[in-house]
């Protein structure tokens, strides 16, 4: 999935070393010092992601978002999106499993979307771009912009009516 | 020193510790704690160095008027257009979004862009849809990104001329 990273990263590193070496150099120098600059955020968001994954097991969410009911397991499905992290190629081989166990479309809906949106555990890089106060911000619209999803697909499956 | 980093300082060293009594000590959770911290780094250090690779290159030859034209004041719905396809492109996740927003907000791309491009690059990145919808159905993801991608633009445009009119300026020199 990443490969294609690499190959664009390579041919655009090529083309640039080709055009200028020292342009090159400059660039490479400016992709370090920004890595190196944020590391130690990333640092604490990987500390905070291995022991909450740790507490919020796969055993845990599947408990959860197939609670009887619709109204507590969109709330929960949405609480634990927000509050982990995961690759796609994890969450939605999950979400898989957990629709055939009879888990309702919303809820995974309301899942996977604020999986994907609402990160409580990249806040400490986040805020390193943008500030606490727009960090908070972004991260509570996408919540609510996530439950409107959820909302949405549970009528067009059929779920709420 | 900064009260931020003595609080990271404390934060690493106590979870350094931590583990290293969990593993002297053959406690469980530690292990499965370090477990999944080597996975997630793994899977970050895959897609982050190739990241800012192209960060860096795109400092240093895209010119600032061209990410104006494009994603600035003046590019109207062109901008949005550009930060939803850009989005699609990315990899990773937000994380990855994050360094690459600040880097286009600082050749000009305006606020209420670089929010569609966080939002969008979460929400719709092609290889993940693809996933998405190979697991959830096609239908599903339909709802979810004709739902979600409008909305994250609306909010995006409304975020945006909020801290403008705030005079909000992004952090320098990350």
């Amino acid at each position: 999935m990443y490969y294609y990273l690499y190959i664009v990263a390579g041919l655009a590193l090529a083309i640039s070393v080709i055009s200028s070496r020292d342009k090159t150099l400059k660039a490479l120098k400016i992709a370090a010092r920004r890595f190196v600059t944020i590391l130690p955020a990333f640092l604490i968001m990987l500390i905070l992601v291995s022991v909450v994954l740790f507490l919020v097991s796969d055993e845990v969410i599947a408990n959860y978002l197939g609670s009887n009911n619709k109204f507590f397991a969109v709330l929960f499905a949405s609480f634990f999106g927000s509050i982990t992290l995961m690759p796609g190629f994890i969450a939605f081989p999950l979400s898989g499993i957990l629709l055939k166990k009879g888990v309702l479309y919303m809820v995974l809906s309301a899942f996977t979307t604020t999986l994907m949106m609402v990160g409580v555990l990249t806040y400490p890089v986040e805020k390193e771009y943008f500030g606490v106060k727009v960090t908070i911000i972004r991260n509570v619209i996408s919540f609510f912009i996530a439950l409107a999803v959820a909302v949405m697909t549970g009528i067009f499956f059929g779920e709420i009516f | 020193m900064k009260r931020n980093s003595i609080i990271r300082i404390v934060i690493i060293a106590s979870y350094v510790i931590f583990l290293a009594v969990s593993w002297t000590s053959g406690f469980n959770p530690g292990k499965e704690i370090s477990h999944n911290f080597a996975d997630f780094s793994v899977e970050m250090l895959k897609i982050l160095p190739g990241a800012f690779i192209l960060i860096g290159l795109f400092e240093v030859w895209v010119k600032r008027e061209t990410v104006e034209r494009h994603l600035g004041e003046r590019a109207g719905i062109r901008g949005y257009i550009w930060a939803v396809l850009l989005a699609g492109t990315t990899v990773g996740g937000l994380y990855v979004a994050f360094p690459v927003a600040y880097s286009l907000h600082s050749k000009g791309a305006k606020l209420s862009v670089i929010f569609t491009y966080i939002g969008a690059s979460a929400i719709c990145r092609i290889p993940m849809t693809i996933f998405e919808a190979s697991f959830m159905g096609i239908k599903f993801t339909a709802v979810r990104l004709l739902v979600s991608l409008p909305l994250v633009i609306v909010a995006s445009i409304l975020l945006g001329a909020y801290l403008t009119k705030r005079n909000y300026k992004i952090m320098a020199g990350k």
